[in-house]
């Protein structure tokens, strides 16, 4: 796969979700005046930065596409479009000419000829050698990861937009927005010196039933009445792997059981986190027989659940 | 090379009397005369860039001109640096040899 750009919308035009369309018409514009290509040529990070801006803003400027967004039914790299060639491409080239300053027919500008100037540089430094030597650039990827992968470590090939393919291996652990450096990757470097590395930051997707908080992870646990009341091994998928839990008989809603040390794997300096799950209860399909034994239910100890609340005025 | 029809429809929303005031004041120089006007690939770069400056940086018109001199004076530099450069690299070249 492409590495493509998977900035989130909202964050590429720096304006929040709850942003107006009016907050997200300005931010575009200002971007767009600071990053268009043809008004920065030869700058490739304002190239990538405006395709990201404008990717951003097809989206969210469109209220259909953005509720899209939101909802999640649309990603955030939605269709690539075909490039149209830019002025850029056209202005350095010979076709520029067409608009030279030193139009025949306007009398806007001297058209001052600049050849002389850069022979007699290029005459002095030309013997010492044909090209400066100079270390590579860092080169900056983003590159989306799935919940799990990021948790349990994959590997995932990559296309860079020179067509080089490379392996790049997501240790387990890693978190949204860690960078990881693939060192010689980037830029070459002339006259033999070492390539620029390349640094890919990891964007982690959110999961469906899963949430990281370090390295811990938390799940919301339905689980049935009479698990509840009488307790009992369940099974409880965990990121490593299906788990039996033990329930105490007489476990509330919203209680907090805790499977130690199967949060995140250990990685680097840091030690296996654990995995929480809330418990939720579900009563299910509506059952004759239990409708029935509350109706004739006599509480051991009655009790009133909302005590707690008439400190409320 | 494409008419003036066809480049107001690729430019949505242009009004024609917009697109013959730009080439009154040469900021867009079709080959051809008022009424058979043909645009090259250039020109047609050239006017989708006027129109994103207008439309998408709210620009106004009066500071057009000013964008567009200070972006031919650079575009001409660039290439002369790249017409030195690659006359430099031939001249290095015979050198090594």
């Amino acid at each position: 796969m492409a590495i493509a750009e998977v900035e989130d919308p909202y964050h590429a035009l720096g304006v929040s979700k709850t942003a107006t369309q009016d907050e997200i018409r300005n931010a575009y514009r200002n971007l767009a005046k600071k990053h268009h290509p043809d008004l920065n040529p030869g700058n490739p990070k304002a190239e990538e930065r405006f395709k990201q801006v404008s990717a951003a803003n097809e989206i969210l400027s469109d209220p259909v596409k953005r509720g899209q967004f939101d909802r999640g039914e649309i990603d955030a790299i939605g269709q690539p479009r075909a490039q149209r060639p830019s002025y850029r491409d056209y202005a350095e080239g010979e076709d520029g000419h067409r608009y030279d300053p030193s139009d025949p027919s306007s009398d806007d500008w001297g058209g001052e000829d600049f050849s002389d100037l850069f022979n007699s540089i290029f005459t002095k430094t030309g013997r010492s050698q044909s090209r400066p030597s100079r270390q590579g650039l860092d080169q900056n990827y983003k590159l989306a990861c799935d919940f799990l992968d990021a948790v349990n470590g994959t590997t995932r090939r990559l296309t860079l937009p020179d067509g080089r393919v490379l392996d790049v291996k997501i240790p387990a652990g890693t978190d949204s927005g860690q960078v990881l450096r693939l060192r010689g990757q980037g830029g070459p470097g002339t006259n033999g010196r070492p390539n620029g590395d390349a640094l890919i930051e990891i964007q982690v997707s959110a999961h469906r039933f899963y949430t990281r908080e370090g390295q811990n992870i938390r799940l919301t646990l339905p689980i049935s009445l009479s698990e509840a009341v009488l307790g009992g091994p369940v099974p409880v998928p965990t990121p490593g792997g299906p788990v039996q839990m033990r329930i105490p008989p007489h476990s509330d809603g919203g209680t907090e059981l805790r499977l130690r040390g199967r949060g995140v794997p250990a990685h680097g300096t840091k030690a296996k986190g654990d995995f929480y799950a809330t418990l939720r209860l579900v009563l299910g399909e509506p059952d004759t027989a239990l409708s029935e034994f509350f109706l004739n239910w006599k509480p051991e100890h009655p009790a009133n659940p909302r005590l707690g609340l008439e400190t409320i005025s | 090379m494409i008419s003036m029809e066809v480049l107001i429809t690729e430019l949505n929303g242009l009004p024609v009397q917009d697109l013959e005031r730009w080439i009154s004041n040469r900021w867009v120089r079709p080959d051809g005369q008022a009424g058979t006007y043909l645009f090259r690939e250039i020109d047609v770069a050239r006017a989708h860039l006027i129109w994103e400056l207008r439309e998408q940086m709210q620009v106004n018109e009066d500071a057009i001109p000013v964008v567009l001199l200070l972006l031919d004076q650079l575009y001409d530099q660039r290439r002369h640096i790249k017409n030195a450069c690659s006359q430099h690299e031939r001249t290095a070249g015979d050198q090594i040899q």
